[in-house]
C-alpha cells in the first residue's frame, strides 16, 4: 500500500489516486479546502503546500511523487488544540489578510522560508514569496507579517515547526 | 475597548484555511457543469450538436439557449449580455452551451464533444473600424456602434486657446486590463424543499446576481436566495460574468432538480469575464504663462467590447473627472464608448478615472517643463480648493477640500523637492537613471449621479445580550463586515465580542445596491449608525425607569448601559432580559440615503458627487540604462478618507490599489489578436509579484466628512487611480522620455 504523511498522520493512498495532482487529491479525497486552486498551472502559488520541508505547487505535483513523503497543508500549521501557529498569528496581527485566497499559500511559503532562515531580511522575504501572487495587499503587510513572526518566534524561543508536528512529539 | 484597529471577523478562518469559498462548498449529489465556448469572434446562425456529448460517459444533460425559460440575455443597463447565446456570437468569450455530468472530468470530456457550427462574420476589433458609418452594427439594441456619448460643455474653450502662452495637444492610450482576482468564478446552486433555489457563489453583488438569475429563469426575485460566502477578491470584476455563472447553475439546478456546481478555470475566467476599458484620449490644453489652465478640449474613446455592461457609468465618471483634480473654467469634453467584437469591458476598481488621470497628470508635468514652472507649483495653482467650482460646476463647500494638505504631506514625506532636483533627465554617470514623479487626484465618492444611492442595515439584539448586525454591503475580502462591526461597537459602547455579523442573503435584507464605487464604508457604516441610534433610542425608552433617569439621559459605554449617576447601570444581559420581560423586540432597521446629487446630460453639468476623496501619490524609480528595466524604489501615498475606521485595512487598501496601479503602469495587458485573448493565465498576463514592488508608505489624512455619518469616506478606488501617471512622470524625470501609452516599456536604444 502507498503511504504518505499528511499533517503528521500516516495516510494510505489508493492506486487509482496516484495519477491525480496533489491539489485535487487533498481537496477531493481529504477535504483539505485550504489548498486553493488559483490557476492550476503552477503560476500563482495559491495551492502551495510543504513537501518534505520544501514549498511545492500542489497543482503540478502528482500524488505518485508524494508517496513516502511528509506533507503539510495550512490545516496542519495550527496546534492540535486549535491555537494558531505564530506565523498565522502574525498574519492576523499585521493586517495581512484581505480576501484570504492567497493566504494559505503565503503562510506556507513563509513557513518554509523561516525553517531555512529564521531571521530573514525584508529583501529575503520578498524573494522567498516571489512565487505567490496576491492581488489585494500589495504584499506590504504580508512582508510585515513574516518579519513579525520571525521576531516573535526568536524573542519567545518558539519553534518554527508546524503545529501538527509539534503536537505529535509532545 | 473598541480600538482594535486591525480587527477582522474573518481573519482566523482565512489564516487557518477554514474559510469556505464557493468551490469549497459542497452538497451531496451535486452535478458538475462546465461551459462550452465556440472558436468564433463574430458569427451568426449558431447550430449546436450535442449528440456525441450526450453519449459521453457520465454526461447528464447539455443545456443550450433552447432550454432557457426566461431571457437568454441580461445586463445592468441594456439587457444584451448573453448568459447563453441563442443565435449570434459577438465575442470570443460567449458561452453557447453548458454540459452537466456526474464528475467535472466527465463534464470536461463531454464538453469537448459538443459540435458548434456558425456562419462567421468579419469581426470589428478596433474603435476606428467600429465607428465607420458603414460598419456592421454589433449591439442587439440601437442602431450604432457608438453606444455611449457623454458631453461636457463648461464655458467655451475655443476662443481661449489663441490667447494662451502654451497649448498642448497630446494623445494617450491605455490598455485592456484584467481584474485578476485570485479566486476564479465559481457557484453552486441548491434546490430547496420550498421551491427556492439557494445560490452560493463567488460574486461581488448578491442582489445583482439575483437579478441576472431571475431574468434568466423567468421567475420572481423571491424564488432565489443568494448567500454571501468568502469571496477571493473582486475589484469590480465579479459582477456580470460572475452573476451569469451563478444564474447558469441555478437554471441547471431548477431543470435537473439537483445541486449543480460550476467552477471556472483561470483560462475561462480571463476569456469570458469583462475587462477594464482601454481608452484613447486626445487632449488639447491651453495654459497662461503663469501656468493657469485656461481651456481644455478632450475627446475620449473607450472600447466597450461586444456588450454594454456598465460602460455608460464608467465613461460618465471619466466625463465628470475629465480634468483631473483641477478647476478649469472652459472645458468641452466628449466621451464615447464604442462597441466592438472584443471581450466586453465593464467595472474595474478605478472605473474610468485611471485612464483620464494618466493623461491629465502627465499633461501637468509636460506643461510645467515647457513653461519652466515647478510641477508642484502648477498643480497648486490649478487644483480644487475650499470653495472651488469643479468642471461640472459643483461648488466644493460641503466638506474639507484638502488636496493641497494631502499633496504637501506626501511631498514632505518623500522629500520630493530635493529629489526632483536630483533627477537624471536622461543623463547619469552610472548604469542607472534616477527619477521621482507624483500625481494628484480627487475622486467622487460612491455612485454620484450614476444611480440611486441608499443602503440598509439591521440590528437584531438577542435576549442574552449578544447582538447581530447585517448590512446591504457585501464582503468581497476588503473587510466591510469588520468595518460595520467596529462602527457598531463604538456607537453602542460595547465590546466587539458581543457582536456578530449575520451572514447575508438576498432574502434577509433589502436590496441596497451593489458594493462598488468605494461606497461600502460611507454607505454601509452610515446605515449601521442610523440603525444603531434607533436601537439605542428603543432601549433607552424601555430602560430609563430601571436606570432612574429620563430616556434622553441613558448612556451606552464600557459595555454597559448607564443612568445619570454611576449608581445605576445595567449589563447588556440584564438590559436585554428586561426588554424580554416588557415583551419588546430589541431590533432596529436603518436606511441611509446618500445626499442629493444632480446631473444635466446635455451639458455635463451638475453636482456630480456628494463628496470627494483627495489623493496624492509619489514614486521614486531607477532605469537600467542597458536593459531599460524600471525598478521602483519607494512609493508614498496620501489620501484624505475622512476618517479611518480600521487603520490596518485602510493601509492594506492603499498598498493593494497601488500594486494594481503599478501593474497597469508597467506590466499588465490583455492581448487579443484577432479578438482571441492570448494572455489567459499568469504566465502571459503578468501581475506584480513581491519583487516588483517597493516599500510603500501610506499617509492617512482625516478631515471628518460631514456627509458621512461616521465621517469616513472610502479608499478602495482612490488608491489605484493615480500611481500610473506618477510612474510615467518619474520615468520622464529619469530618462527625459515621455510615455503616452501603457504598459510603459523602455527600449534601451531610446535612452541613448
Amino acid at each position: 500500500m502507498n503511504k504518505l504523511q499528511l499533517n503528521g498522520r500516516e495516510i494510505e493512498v489508493q492506486d487509482s489516486d496516484l495519477s491525480m495532482t496533489l491539489l485535487r487529491f487533498l481537496r477531493e479525497r481529504h477535504f483539505l479546502y485550504g489548498v486553493k486552486n488559483g490557476c492550476e498551472q503552477g503560476l500563482c502559488g495559491s495551492c502551495t503546500i510543504v513537501v518534505d520541508g520544501k514549498a511545492m505547487r500542489s497543482c503540478k505535483f502528482p500524488v505518485q511523487k508524494a508517496v513516502g513523503k511528509s506533507l503539510i497543508t495550512i490545516e496542519g500549521m495550527e496546534y492540535p488544540d486549535g491555537r494558531v501557529h505564530p506565523i498565522q498569528q502574525a498574519f492576523m496581527d499585521a493586517g495581512a489578510i484581505q480576501c484570504g485566497f492567497c493566504t494559505p499559500g503565503m503562510v506556507l511559503a513563509a513557513y518554509v522560508l523561516l525553517l531555512e532562515n529564521p531571521q530573514p531580511t525584508r529583501e529575503q522575504i520578498r524573494k522567498a514569496l516571489r512565487g505567490n501572487l496576491c492581488r489585494c495587499t500589495g504584499y506590504q503587510h504580508i512582508i510585515d507579517a513574516v518579519e513579525l513572526a520571525a521576531k516573535i518566534m526568536h524573542d519567545q524561543g518558539l519553534p518554527v515547526q508546524a503545529g501538527c508536528l509539534q503536537g505529535q512529539s509532545a | 475597548m473598541t480600538t482594535e484597529k486591525n480587527y477582522r471577523n474573518d481573519a482566523y478562518a482565512k489564516v487557518s484555511g477554514r474559510a469556505a469559498y464557493a468551490d469549497d462548498v459542497n452538497f451531496a449529489g451535486a452535478l458538475h457543469m462546465v461551459p462550452v465556448y465556440a472558436d468564433f469572434v463574430a458569427a451568426t446562425n449558431l447550430q449546436i450538436d450535442c449528440a456525441d456529448a450526450l453519449r459521453s460517459p457520465g454526461c447528464v444533460r447539455v443545456l443550450t439557449a433552447a432550454d432557457v425559460p426566461g431571457s437568454c440575455t441580461y445586463g445592468q443597463i441594456e439587457q444584451d449580455y448573453p448568459i447563453l447565446v441563442r443565435d449570434t456570437i459577438r465575442s470570443w468569450g460567449d458561452v453557447v452551451a453548458l454540459v452537466l455530468a456526474d464528475t467535472r472530468e466527465q463534464a470536461l470530456a463531454a464538453a469537448a464533444l459538443v459540435k458548434v457550427t456558425a456562419t462567421p462574420q468579419k469581426p470589428l476589433l478596433t474603435i476606428e473600424e467600429a465607428m465607420d458609418p458603414y460598419a456592421r452594427v454589433i449591439p442587439s439594441y440601437g442602431n450604432s456602434n457608438i453606444v455611449v456619448h457623454h458631453a461636457m460643455r463648461h464655458g467655451n474653450p475655443d476662443p481661449e486657446f489663441a490667447g494662451c502662452e502654451l497649448v498642448l495637444e497630446e494623445d494617450f492610450e491605455t490598455q485592456t486590463i484584467e481584474q485578476a482576482y485570485m479566486e476564479p468564478e465559481s457557484a453552486i446552486s441548491v434546490p430547496r424543499h420550498d421551491g427556492v433555489i439557494e445560490i452560493y457563489g463567488s460574486m461581488q453583488h448578491p442582489f445583482s446576481t439575483r437579478r441576472f438569475t431571475a431574468a434568466f429563469l423567468g421567475e420572481p426575485l423571491s424564488n432565489f436566495e443568494v448567500y454571501t460566502i468568502a469571496v477571493g477578491g473582486g475589484f469590480g470584476g465579479k459582477d456580470d460574468t460572475a452573476a451569469c455563472v451563478c444564474a447558469r447553475t441555478a437554471l441547471a439546478a431548477r431543470l435537473l432538480r439537483r445541486p449543480v456546481k460550476m467552477t471556472y478555470t483561470r483560462e475561462w475566467s480571463i476569456r469570458e469575464s469583462y475587462k477594464r476599458h482601454p481608452y484613447k484620449l486626445h487632449y488639447k490644453v491651453g495654459f497662461s504663462s503663469e501656468g493657469q489652465i485656461m481651456a481644455v478640449q478632450a475627446k475620449i474613446l473607450a472600447d466597450s467590447g461586444a456588450y454594454l455592461s456598465v460602460s455608460p457609468w464608467v465613461t460618465w465618471r471619466s466625463t465628470a473627472q475629465c480634468c483631473g483634480a483641477y478647476s478649469v473654467e472652459n472645458v468641452h469634453a466628449d466621451v464615447y464608448a464604442v462597441a466592438t467584437n472584443n471581450v466586453f469591458t465593464g467595472a474595474m476598481r478605478g472605473f474610468g478615472s485611471p485612464q483620464v488621470n494618466f493623461a491629465i497628470e502627465q499633461l501637468m508635468d509636460m506643461a510645467a517643463v515647457q513653461l519652466g514652472i515647478h510641477p508642484l507649483g502648477i498643480r497648486r495653482m490649478n487644483m480644487v480648493k475650499q470653495g472651488s467650482r469643479t468642471v461640472t460646476g459643483q461648488l466644493l463647500d460641503n466638506h474639507t477640500v484638502s488636496l493641497e494638505e494631502v499633496m504637501n504631506k506626501v511631498v514632505h514625506e518623500i522629500g520630493y523637492r530635493k529629489k526632483f532636483e536630483q533627477c537624471s533627465r536622461g543623463k547619469s554617470e552610472g548604469d542607472t537613471l534616477y527619477g521621482i514623479g507624483l500625481a494628484i487626484s480627487y475622486r467622487g465618492s460612491s455612485l454620484g449621479a450614476e444611480g440611486m444611492d441608499f443602503c440598509t442595515s439591521i440590528i437584531n439584539g438577542q435576549y442574552d445580550g449578544s447582538i447581530l448586525v447585517e448590512s446591504g454591503i457585501h464582503e468581497n475580502g476588503q473587510g466591510s463586515e469588520s468595518v460595520m462591526l467596529l462602527v457598531l461597537a463604538e456607537e453602542l459602547g460595547v465590546n466587539l465580542k458581543r457582536l456578530r455579523y449575520r451572514r447575508g442573503s438576498t432574502s434577509n435584507i433589502p436590496d441596497s445596491g451593489t458594493t462598488v464605487a468605494t461606497r461600502g464604508t460611507i454607505m454601509g457604516s452610515s446605515s449601521v449608525l442610523i440603525a444603531a441610534r434607533k436601537f439605542k433610542e428603543l432601549l433607552a425608552g424601555h430602560l430609563a425607569e430601571r436606570l432612574r433617569c429620563k430616556p434622553e439621559d441613558v448612556r451606552f459605554h464600557d459595555d454597559k448601559i448607564w443612568g445619570l449617576s454611576f449608581d445605576y447601570s445595567l449589563t447588556w444581559e440584564e438590559a436585554m432580559k428586561e426588554l424580554f420581560l416588557q415583551r419588546v423586540t430589541p431590533y432596529a432597521f436603518g436606511t441611509f440615503q446618500a445626499p442629493d446629487v444632480s446631473w444635466d446630460d446635455t451639458t455635463g453639468q451638475g453636482n456630480a458627487y456628494f463628496t470627494y476623496v483627495y489623493s496624492c501619490q509619489a514614486v521614486e524609480l531607477e532605469i537600467d540604462k542597458k536593459t531599460g528595466k524600471i525598478k521602483l524604489l519607494n512609493i508614498v501615498a496620501g489620501h484624505d478618507i475622512g476618517k479611518a475606521i480600521n487603520r490596518a485595512m485602510v493601509l492594506g487598501q492603499m498598498h493593494g490599489g497601488i500594486a494594481q496601479g503599478v501593474g497597469m503602469a508597467l506590466m499588465e495587458e490583455i492581448l487579443r489578436p484577432e479578438g482571441r485573448i492570448s494572455t489567459l493565465n499568469f504566465d502571459a498576463y503578468k501581475i506584480p509579484r513581491t519583487t516588483d514592488l517597493p516599500e510603500i508608505s501610506g499617509i492617512i489624512v482625516e478631515n471628518h466628512d460631514p456627509n458621512s455619518l461616521t465621517g469616513a469616506k472610502g479608499i478602495g478606488e482612490p488608491a489605484l487611480e493615480l500611481i500610473a501617471p506618477a510612474i510615467a512622470n518619474a520615468v520622464f524625470n529619469a530618462s527625459g522620455k515621455r510615455f503616452r501609452s501603457m504598459p510603459i516599456k523602455i527600449n534601451p536604444e531610446d535612452l541613448e
